[in-house]
């Protein structure tokens, strides 16, 4: 079943189409990759489902009901969680206390305060965060507001994670933590559509990758596919006759 | 099992310590100097506006420079309900309207202008105290024949007591948001709106709602100054100056606890009596401002939190990282 379907959707910024009649599925449980260039229009397409921005044409369904038009809070209690690309969390609050808000207020219906700090533990020993909890999050590495970010999207209980970037600034032993824990949270039945660059994770983790370039999906498919298309090969690599001069 | 003496102590502290403070309060009238009791009036003033102006802009961030607008749409309730010379309406239900009234205004105004960020927020709402002075003079004059009103006046005690009661129940509103769970949505949209949004809160309901009930008690008061004033223009009513002192007194005693704002408007209207009474009244704006200058620079968490963190540093730091 899709549970993220997207239709014809369009977004401009002045006179220039960030994001171009993309139309785009997700199925649930999948791991979707969204890759491009810089300036692709892939956060765009991000700001655009979590209603960060409204598209100006198109519709966006989530479980097959249209969410755009909606506000960002809405679609967070329908069960869609994000993470940003340059991080953004509650730097003056402790660690659990990031965590503990998403529990409060992101689900449905919040929780009470008990069973927030519950949660909030629980999901800082699955990132493996316990040790820094009572730390302010200012004072965090960036590997781990990044885990921080995820954690709070996760407290709020998502089906559909989006995850920006999560890979961007990491070490090479970060980033395979990184990808363990991309694997672990779609272990746990949720489906994780990421933005990437990191093309080692992007390959070792995603069912299916989607491809954008200057606004417009230019391809759709499963690594191996993608790998081997020629319009991908032109964008990233170049066109044969420039590579030669 | 987790009865221990410290529960206890901290619960009589909490609970005993604003109790005590309120009896004296509520008896200042009967033992005190009248000049002293006068004095009390403006430090419960000073107190309503810049603790409630931090119930919003202390948490958000949000430079909200409306709060004579509020002010003088009280003062203008009871200019036009409690009129001298006239039949008037109960004093209660006048401190009502003025109260509601702001709340109304502070909700259109919020509604309107919250999506505006940093400057632009406080230009705006500052531009809305020049507007409504120069609409209601406009008004008064073409259709009233009025430069002012006169207001029927009020005793000292009975002025003195009804701004303890708003005080009372300002302090109790500030208390139970900084305490609640719409407190700390209030406290996470002032770290970053964006993520706040994204992780579930209605952003503009909670900003738009906090600031029109943090607008109420400014305009309460408005009412009862009024009939303090007697003679009210919308030069008296909108007086700029109502929009500084909260922000100076909030910065001044500190805006991370709720005694913050208390303590600042104490020590800020106290100075400005001994600067204005004396030889140097002359030079009280001055003085003013190299005071603040000093407390931005030297104590950015106001003298509250400067304090704060002093005991910290002395107890070891083993509560760092709490919550105040």
């Amino acid at each position: 079943m899709h549970i993220l379907e997207g239709e014809g959707v369009t977004k401009y910024f002045g006179g220039l189409a960030a994001v171009s009649d993309v139309s785009f599925y997700v199925d649930e449980g999948e791991v979707v990759g969204l890759i491009g260039p810089n300036g692709a229009g892939k956060t765009t397409l991000f700001n655009l489902i979590s209603a960060a921005l409204e598209p100006k044409t198109g519709e966006i369904r989530f479980k097959g009901k249209k969410i755009n038009g909606l506000k960002p809070y809405q679609i967070c209690r329908l069960g869609i969680a994000r993470t940003f690309q340059t991080v953004k969390i509650f730097g003056n609050l402790p660690v659990i206390e990031n965590v503990r808000i998403g529990s409060l207020f992101g689900p449905f219906k919040g929780l009470s305060t008990a069973d927030a700090t519950r949660e909030a533990n629980e999901l800082l020993e699955f990132m493996g965060l316990s040790d820094v909890a009572y730390a302010p999050a200012r004072d965090l590495t960036l590997a781990h507001q990044k885990r921080l970010e995820v954690a709070r999207a996760l407290a709020t209980k998502p089906t559909l994670l989006m995850l920006d970037e999560l890979m961007a600034g990491l070490n090479q032993t970060e980033l395979i933590e990184a990808m363990d824990l991309v694997k672990k949270i779609r272990e746990k039945g949720t489906t994780i559509v990421m933005i990437e660059h990191v093309m080692k994770a992007i390959m070792n983790i995603c069912d299916r990758i989607i491809v954008l370039h200057h606004g417009k999906k230019i391809a759709d498919g499963t690594p191996q596919e993608v790998a081997n298309s020629k319009t991908v090969i032109e964008v990233y690599l170049g066109e044969a006759s420039d590579a030669g001069n | 099992m987790d009865f221990s003496k410290i529960n206890w102590k901290k619960a009589a502290i909490t609970a005993g310590i604003p109790l005590v403070i309120l009896i004296f309060l509520g008896l200042w009238p009967t033992i005190g100097p009248q000049y002293w009791v006068t004095l009390f009036s403006y430090f419960l003033l000073y107190i309503i506006i810049s603790v409630s102006w931090t119930i919003f802009s202390g948490a958000t961030g949000y430079i909200s420079l409306a709060s004579a607008a509020f002010y003088g749409i009280g003062i203008y309730a009871a200019a036009l309900f409690r009129e001298q010379f006239a039949a008037n309406l109960p004093l209660i239900v006048v401190v009502l309207i003025g109260g509601l009234a702001s709340f109304v205004l502070a909700f259109i105004v919020g509604a309107i202008t919250l999506r505006l960020k940093g400057i632009y927020f406080a230009m705006f709402t500052f531009g809305l105290v020049l507007l409504l002075k120069e609409v209601i003079y406009y008004w008064e004059i073409q259709f009233n024949d009025l430069r002012g009103r006169f207001v029927a006046p009020e005793s000292n005690d009975t002025i003195y007591y009804y701004l303890l009661g708003i005080f009372v129940i300002t302090m109790i509103v500030a208390y139970l948001i900084r305490r609640s769970k719409y407190g700390l949505a209030l406290q996470i949209i002032g770290e970053n709106e964006e993520a706040a949004a994204h992780t579930g809160i209605n952003v503009t309901m909670v900003k738009v709602l906090t600031y029109a009930v943090s607008a109420i008690f400014i305009g309460a008061a408005g009412v009862i100054m009024a009939t303090k004033l007697t003679y009210v223009d919308p030069g008296v009513a909108f007086s700029p100056m109502m929009s500084f002192s909260p922000v100076l007194m909030a910065i001044f005693g500190g805006m991370g606890s709720i005694y913050g704002p208390v303590i600042g408007a104490v020590i800020f209207t106290y100075i400005e009596e001994i600067l204005k009474t004396g030889s140097m009244k002359n030079y009280y704006m001055l003085i003013f401002g190299v005071i603040l200058i000093g407390v931005i620079l030297y104590l950015p968490n106001g003298i509250v939190g400067s304090i704060q963190n002093l005991w910290k540093r002395i107890s070891g730091a083993r509560r760092a990282h709490t919550r105040g």
